[in-house]
C-alpha cells in the first residue's frame, strides 16, 4: 500500500519542472512570467488538497486515484469554452426551472459556436439523407426527393452490410474520401487530391489531436514545440498540455485586425529554440476566436517561414466558407502551397482540417470531420493509419453528412433549389450578425471591436479600470473572469474570457458568437453594452 | 529514440554510436535522428533534407502502439477484395472478414424501432408520418426535447445529454436488481473505446519504477495493450486458464502483481466479462474474489461488460460488477473504486457505426471526477446519433406500447441464432483434429488453439513471421477467410490461436467452418 504514496513528492517536483515549459496562453515564452489566472488556479488545487482529506469524512486518500496521483498532464488541461463560467450557466439554468428568481427569464448560451442550439434550422436535404440512411425502409417513401435517395443509397452501399451501423475503414468509408477528394479539388481550382491522404475524423478536433500526437517526441530541451496563435482556440493549448508538449505563443496583431505577422513568428520561434524544439506551426483561418481572414500574400509568407524554418504546417480550416467581409476571401494552404510551386508543394509537409460543425451546415452533435495531408513521410502516413485503427471509425452517420456537404445537389437536381436557398439565408444572415455586432460594440466607450471578416465570433477588446481588476484579485478571479461573472449572474449572457484564449498581458477581451437569431443577436449586444456601462460606472 | 538535446555538439560520429538502429543506417535517417542544430546544417541540400515528421522523429509511444485486429492482415484482406473486384482470378470468389465484431456488416438487420427513432430525430418532419409507431415518435420527440435548439445538430453536455443519462441510470438500476444508480457518475462516450482509453489516461503517472501499472488479461483484446504502449504506462499480463475454460484464477493474478510491483506500480486491474476473444462469461464467485483482490490489493477496477447480453452457454448468467460490488456490502461498495463501460456496438443491436457508449464511475474520488469532466468537455461531446442510440438501448419498448412484440420478436431472434453458431462453432472447430475449442459461452467469438506442428513454425520463423499470423495469411491467400492471429490478443508461449467472430449467418458460418477445417487439415499435411 505504501507505494503507491511514496514516490509521490519527487514525481510532482519532476513534473513541476515541466510545467514551466508548457506556458499556459497567457504566459510569456518560456514561462518567464505567468498569468494571474493561472496562479489562481494552482493557489485553488492546493487549498482544495488540504482540504481533501476529509471528504464525507472518510480519509479520502484511501482512494486509489486521486488528484495527486493522477496524470499530471490531465490536471494541466484547461479548455474554457466549457469551463467554469459554463457549469454556472447550467447552474443559473437549473435554478430559473426551479422558480429561482434572476433578472432575466433565460440564460443564453454565446460561449460556444453551437448553430442549431441557438436556432438555426438544419439543411433539409442533408437531414432527408441521414433519415433515408438511418432507415432505409424510406427509399420506397415518395416523399422523398430523387437526389436525395440516390446520395442515401450510394452512401449504403459503400457501408459493410449496406447499413451505416457497420464500422467503416478506419480511415473512413471510401466513396466519402473520393467525393472529398473531389470537394478539394474543386474548391482549390483543379489542384489535385488522393483520397488516400484524407483521413475521415470525428469532428475536426479529433484529427487535430491526432496529428498532434504523431508529432510529439523528445524530452527536455528536446521535447517538441508548437507554434499558435494567442489568442487561439484553446483546444490546441488543451491538447498540448495533455500530450506535454511545449506551447509556443505567436501573438496576433490586434491593431491590424487580428493579422499575423512573420516577424512575430520569427521572434517566438527564436525565443522558443532556447529551450524546446518547435517543430510544429498552427493557422487557423478564419480566425477563431479573433474572425480574421488572412490574404493570400499572408498565407504565401506562412509557408515560406514554415519551410525556411523547417516547421510542420497544420491548417486548421473548418470556417471555411464562414467569410463576411468585402475584399476578403477564403484561401487554402494547400492551393497557395501548389501556386507557390513544386519547390514549396513537394516538400512543405501539412495537414489541413475540415469540419460539419460550422459553415452554414453547423451540425456539430454528429462530430463529422476530415483531414487532408500533403507530403507527410509515408512510413509516418502508414502510423496514422495504425494509430486511427485502434478507436476503429470515425462514426457513420457524421462521415455520411460529410459525404453531402462536400457533395451537395447540384443545379439539375431537385433538391438543388432549396438547397441553395437555405444556404444562402443562413450566409448572408450570418454575415449580417457579423456587421452589426461590430457596430453595436464599436458605439460602447470602453469596448472595441474589430471587424469579424469570418468564423462565428467577436472577440472585442474591453477596458476594464484599476478598481474593477483589484476587486477581481480579490475574488481570486482574472480579471476578464470577472467581468463574464457578473454579466452572467447580472444579465444571463454566458461569454467566455479572454484568458481563456490568450492574450496580450493588460489587455481584456471576451468571446461571444454571433449565432443567436438577428433579433435576440439585438437584445444580447444591447444587453452586453448597458452592462458594460454600468460595470464601468460601479467600478470607476 | 531522440539521442541529444538542441545547443549540443553532436557529431554524426556520436549520433551513429548511439543510434539503436541497425547499421548502415540509411543517411535520412541519421540526419533526422539529429536535433535542430543538425538539421540547420543541411538546409541547402533540399531535396536531400529529411521531413518534418519521420519515422524516427515522431512520437515513440506511438510506434509501439499495435492493434492486430485491423493489423497487416486485414490490410491484405482489403488488397485481395480489391483484387477479386479487378477480375484477378483468386481460389476463392469472396473474402469474408470473420474478423471483428462487426453484426451488420455480416448481415445482421437493424432493429426496426432503433432505426425509426432515428430516422425521426434526423428529419423530425418525419413525425407528422402515420406510418412511424407511436411510442416511435414519443422517443424521438423526447430525446430532440433535450437537444438544444431541438436538433441532433447540436453540441450536447460533454458528458452525455441529461436525459439520456438518466435512462441509463434507471437501466443500469433495473439491471441490478434496484442498487441505485446516479446519472451524474454516468458519462456517454463515443464506444466504449473512448471510455477505456480516457479512464487509463486518468491513472498514468509516476517514471520509472513508480510509472503505473495495469493489469491486462491474456488472451485480451488489442486495444488495452494499444492504449496502454500510447500513455506509456506498463502492460502486466494475467493469464486466463484455456484447460478450465478460460477462467480466471486469483493466484494468477497475485503472481502478476507480485512480479509487476518489481519494476512498476500496479493500480489498475481491467477484466473483460463475457470475454474477448476468448468467450468465457466468468461466475458470480469469480467477481467476488476479484473485487476482493482489487480491494486487499488497492487496485481500481475497470469492467468492460460491452457483452453483457451476450450470454449463450447453459448455466451461465451475467453478473454486473457493479450488483456483485454491491452485493458484498459497504465494507467494499464503499471503497473499491471502479469503471464499468457498457456499448451500442455489440450486443443484439451490433450498432458499431454510430459510436455509442457509456461508462458508470463509482466510488471515484470527487476531485478526480472534475478533472474527468473537464477532460472529456475538451473534445466537445459524443456524437449524439450516438447518445440517441444508447437511450433507446437502455430505454427499449416496454410491453403496452405498439413497437414492443416486433422489438422483442427481432432482438430473440438474433440472440438464439448467436447462441446456436455459438454451439455450432465449438462443435464443427472440436471435430478437427488439431483444433481445440473452449465453449463460447458468451460475447461473440471463437478463439480456438491451433496445433501447428515445428516444421511450419520453422517455416514461418524463417519467413520473420509469427507462425500464426503465417497460418492466418496463408489461410487468407487459399480460402479467403480473414481471421485474427492468436499473436495479436497475447497467448501462452508455444500455444498458438486465432480469432474468430461467431456472427455470418448461419448457412455462410457452416461453410466457413468447414473451409477453416479443410484448410487446417491441408496445412497440417503439408507440414508433416
Amino acid at each position: 500500500m505504501a507505494e503507491i504514496y511514496s514516490d509521490l513528492i519527487p514525481r510532482v517536483c519532476v513534473h513541476l519542472s515541466v510545467f514551466f515549459y508548457v506556458s499556459g496562453p497567457e504566459s510569456d515564452i518560456g514561462g518567464k512570467r505567468r498569468a494571474p489566472d493561472r496562479t489562481t488556479t494552482t493557489t485553488k488545487i492546493k487549498k482544495k488538497k488540504m482540504s481533501q482529506q476529509t471528504v464525507n469524512g472518510v480519509p479520502s486518500r484511501g482512494k486509489v486515484l486521486t488528484l495527486d496521483n493522477m496524470n499530471p498532464n490531465v490536471k494541466r488541461v484547461e479548455y474554457a469554452v466549457r469551463g467554469p463560467i459554463v457549469q454556472r450557466a447550467v447552474q443559473i439554468e437549473k435554478e430559473l426551472k426551479e422558480g429561482v428568481k434572476k433578472p432575466f427569464s433565460e440564460v443564453i448560451k454565446a460561449n460556444i459556436g453551437d448553430a442549431h442550439a441557438m436556432g438555426q434550422k438544419p439543411i433539409t436535404f442533408l437531414r432527408q439523407v441521414l433519415a433515408l440512411c438511418s432507415y432505409p425502409e424510406l427509399l420506397e417513401d415518395n416523399k422523398f426527393p430523387e437526389d436525395a435517395k440516390k446520395r442515401a443509397k450510394r452512401i449504403l452501399q459503400a457501408c459493410g452490410g449496406h447499413s451505416i451501423g457497420a464500422y467503416s475503414a478506419s480511415q473512413g468509408i471510401e466513396c466519402v474520401r473520393q467525393d472529398v477528394a473531389r470537394y478539394i479539388e474543386k474548391r482549390d481550382g483543379g489542384i489535385s487530391s488522393n483520397p488516400d491522404n484524407i483521413y475521415l475524423s470525428t469532428g475536426a478536433s479529433d484529427a487535430i489531436v491526432t496529428m498532434l500526437k504523431l508529432l510529439v517526441c523528445g524530452e527536455g530541451r528536446d521535447r517538441t514545440g508548437v507554434m499558435i496563435s494567442i489568442p487561439q482556440y484553446p483546444l490546441y493549448s488543451a491538447a498540448l498540455a495533455d500530450l506535454g508538449a511545449v506551447q509556443v505563443s505567436y501573438y496576433l496583431d490586434e491593431d491590424k485586425c487580428w493579422s499575423l505577422d512573420v516577424a512575430e513568428l520569427r521572434r517566438s520561434l527564436n525565443a522558443a529554440r532556447q529551450h524546446c524544439n518547435p517543430r510544429v506551426l498552427c493557422i487557423i483561418n478564419p480566425g477563431n476566436p479573433t474572425g480574421q481572414v488572412q490574404s493570400r500574400q499572408c498565407i504565401e509568407d506562412v509557408i515560406r517561414f514554415a519551410k525556411e524554418e523547417h516547421l510542420f504546417l497544420m491548417a486548421d480550416e473548418v470556417y471555411q466558407d464562414n467569410v463576411y467581409a468585402e475584399g476578403c476571401k477564403f484561401h487554402s494552404f494547400k492551393k497557395v502551397l501548389f501556386e507557390m510551386g513544386p519547390e514549396y508543394s513537394s516538400t512543405v509537409e501539412m495537414a489541413s482540417f475540415h469540419s460539419t460543425s460550422k459553415c452554414y451546415m453547423g451540425e456539430c452533435g454528429f462530430r463529422g470531420g476530415y483531414m487532408e495531408i500533403i507530403n507527410m513521410d509515408p512510413e509516418v502516413k502508414a502510423q496514422l493509419t495504425k494509430l486511427v485503427s485502434v478507436r476503429l471509425c470515425p462514426p457513420v452517420p457524421g462521415q455520411a453528412l460529410l459525404d453531402l456537404v462536400v457533395n451537395p445537389p447540384q443545379p439539375d437536381e431537385p433538391s438543388y433549389t432549396t438547397f441553395m436557398k437555405e444556404r444562402t439565408v443562413v450566409l448572408a444572415d450570418l454575415a449580417e450578425k457579423a456587421r452589426l455586432t461590430e457596430q453595436i460594440f464599436n458605439k460602447v466607450p470602453g469596448i472595441t471591436c474589430n471587424p469579424v471578416q469570418g468564423a462565428m465570433y467577436t472577440f472585442p477588446r474591453i477596458t476594464l479600470s484599476q478598481k474593477a481588476i483589484d476587486k477581481a484579485k480579490e475574488e481570486g478571479q482574472v480579471p476578464d473572469m470577472f467581468y463574464c461573472m457578473k454579466l452572467l449572474e447580472e444579465e444571463g449572457i454566458c461569454l467566455v474570457p479572454g484568458s481563456g484564449f490568450g492574450q496580450r498581458e493588460g489587455t481584456f477581451h471576451f468571446r461571444m458568437t454571433i449565432l443567436p437569431p438577428t433579433e435576440k443577436l439585438k437584445v444580447v449586444l444591447h444587453k452586453i453594452s448597458e452592462f458594460h456601462l454600468r460595470f464601468t460606472q460601479e467600478f470607476s | 529514440m531522440r539521442t541529444g538535446s538542441e545547443g549540443t555538439s553532436w557529431d554524426l560520429t556520436t549520433i551513429l554510436s548511439k543510434s539503436p538502429l541497425a547499421l548502415p543506417p540509411p543517411p535520412r535517417r541519421v540526419q533526422s535522428e539529429a536535433t535542430g542544430v543538425v538539421q540547420k546544417m543541411s538546409e541547402n541540400g533540399v531535396s536531400s533534407r529529411a521531413k518534418v515528421l519521420t519515422i524516427d522523429t515522431m512520437n515513440p509511444t506511438v510506434k509501439k502502439v499495435e492493434y492486430a485486429v485491423r493489423g497487416p492482415i486485414v490490410q491484405r484482406a482489403v488488397e485481395l477484395e480489391r483484387e477479386l473486384s479487378e477480375g484477378i482470378k483468386k481460389p476463392f470468389a469472396e473474402v469474408i472478414k470473420a474478423n471483428i465484431g462487426d453484426a451488420h456488416a455480416m448481415g445482421q438487420q437493424p432493429i426496426t424501432f432503433f432505426r425509426q427513432v432515428l430516422a425521426l430525430c434526423s428529419y423530425p418532419e418525419l413525425l407528422n408520418d402515420s406510418t412511424f409507431p407511436e411510442d416511435a415518435k414519443s422517443r424521438a420527440r423526447r430525446i430532440l426535447q433535450s437537444c438544444g435548439g431541438n436538433s441532433m445538430g447540436s453540441y450536447s453536455a460533454s458528458q452525455g445529454i441529461d436525459s439520456v443519462r438518466q435512462d441509463v441510470a434507471r437501466y443500469i438500476e433495473r439491471r441490478d436488481g434496484g442498487v441505485p444508480c446516479d446519472p451524474d457518475n454516468i458519462y456517454l462516450t463515443t464506444g466504449a473505446s473512448d471510455g477505456i482509453v480516457t479512464m487509463l489516461k486518468l491513472l498514468v503517472c509516476g517514471e520509472g519504477a513508480t510509472r503505473t501499472g495495469v493489469m491486462i488479461s491474456i488472451p485480451q483484446y488489442p486495444l488495452y495493450s494499444a492504449a496502454l504502449a500510447e500513455l506509456g504506462a506498463v502492460q502486466i499480463n494475467y493469464y486466463l486458464n484455456e484447460e478450465k475454460c478460460w477462467s480466471m484464477d486469483i493466484s494468477e493474478l497475485q503472481r502478476a502483481l507480485d512480479e509487476a510491483r518489481r519494476h512498476c506500480n500496479p493500480r489498475a486491474l481491467c477484466i473483460i466479462n463475457p470475454g474477448n476473444p476468448t468467450g468465457q462469461v466468468q461466475s458470480r464467485q469469480c467477481i467476488e474474489d476479484v473485487i476482493r483482490f482489487a480491494a486487499k490489493e488497492r487496485l481500481f477496477l475497470m469492467a468492460d461488460e460491452v457483452y453483457q447480453d451476450n450470454v449463450y452457454a447453459d448455466g451461465c448468467q451475467f453478473h454486473s460488477f457493479k450488483k456483485v460490488l454491491f452485493e458484498m456490502g459497504p465494507e467494499y461498495s464503499n471503497t473499491v473504486e471502479l469503471v464499468s463501460f457498457h456499448s451500442t456496438s455489440k450486443c443484439y443491436m451490433g450498432e458499431c457505426g454510430f459510436r455509442g457508449g457509456y461508462m458508470e464511475i463509482i466510488n471515484m474520488d470527487n476531485e478526480v471526477k472534475a478533472q474527468l469532466t473537464k477532460l472529456v468537455s475538451v473534445r466537445l461531446c459524443p456524437p449524439v446519433p450516438g447518445q440517441a442510440l444508447m437511450d433507446l438501448v437502455v430505454n427499449p419498448p416496454q410491453p403496452g406500447e405498439p413497437s414492443y412484440e416486433n422489438f422483442i420478436k427481432e432482438r430473440t431472434a438474433t440472440l438464439s441464432a448467436l447462441a446456436e453458431k455459438a454451439k455450432l462453432t465449438e462443435q464443427v472447430l472440436n471435430t478437427v483434429q488439431g483444433i481445440s475449442c473452449n465453449p463460447v459461452q458468451g460475447a461473440m467469438y471463437s478463439f480456438p488453439r491451433i496445433t501447428i506442428s515445428a516444421k511450419a513454425v520453422k517455416e514461418a520463423t524463417d519467413k520473420g513471421q509469427q507462425p500464426d499470423m503465417f497460418y492466418c495469411m496463408k489461410m487468407l491467400e487459399e480460402t479467403g477467410i480473414c481471421l485474427v492471429p492468436g499473436s495479436g490478443f497475447g497467448q501462452k508461449d508455444g500455444t498458438y490461436h486465432f480469432r474468430m467472430t461467431i456472427l455470418p449467418p448461419t448457412d455462410k458460418l457452416k461453410i466457413l467452418l468447414n473451409k477453416v477445417k479443410e484448410f487446417h487439415q491441408k496445412f497440417t499435411q503439408q507440414y508433416t
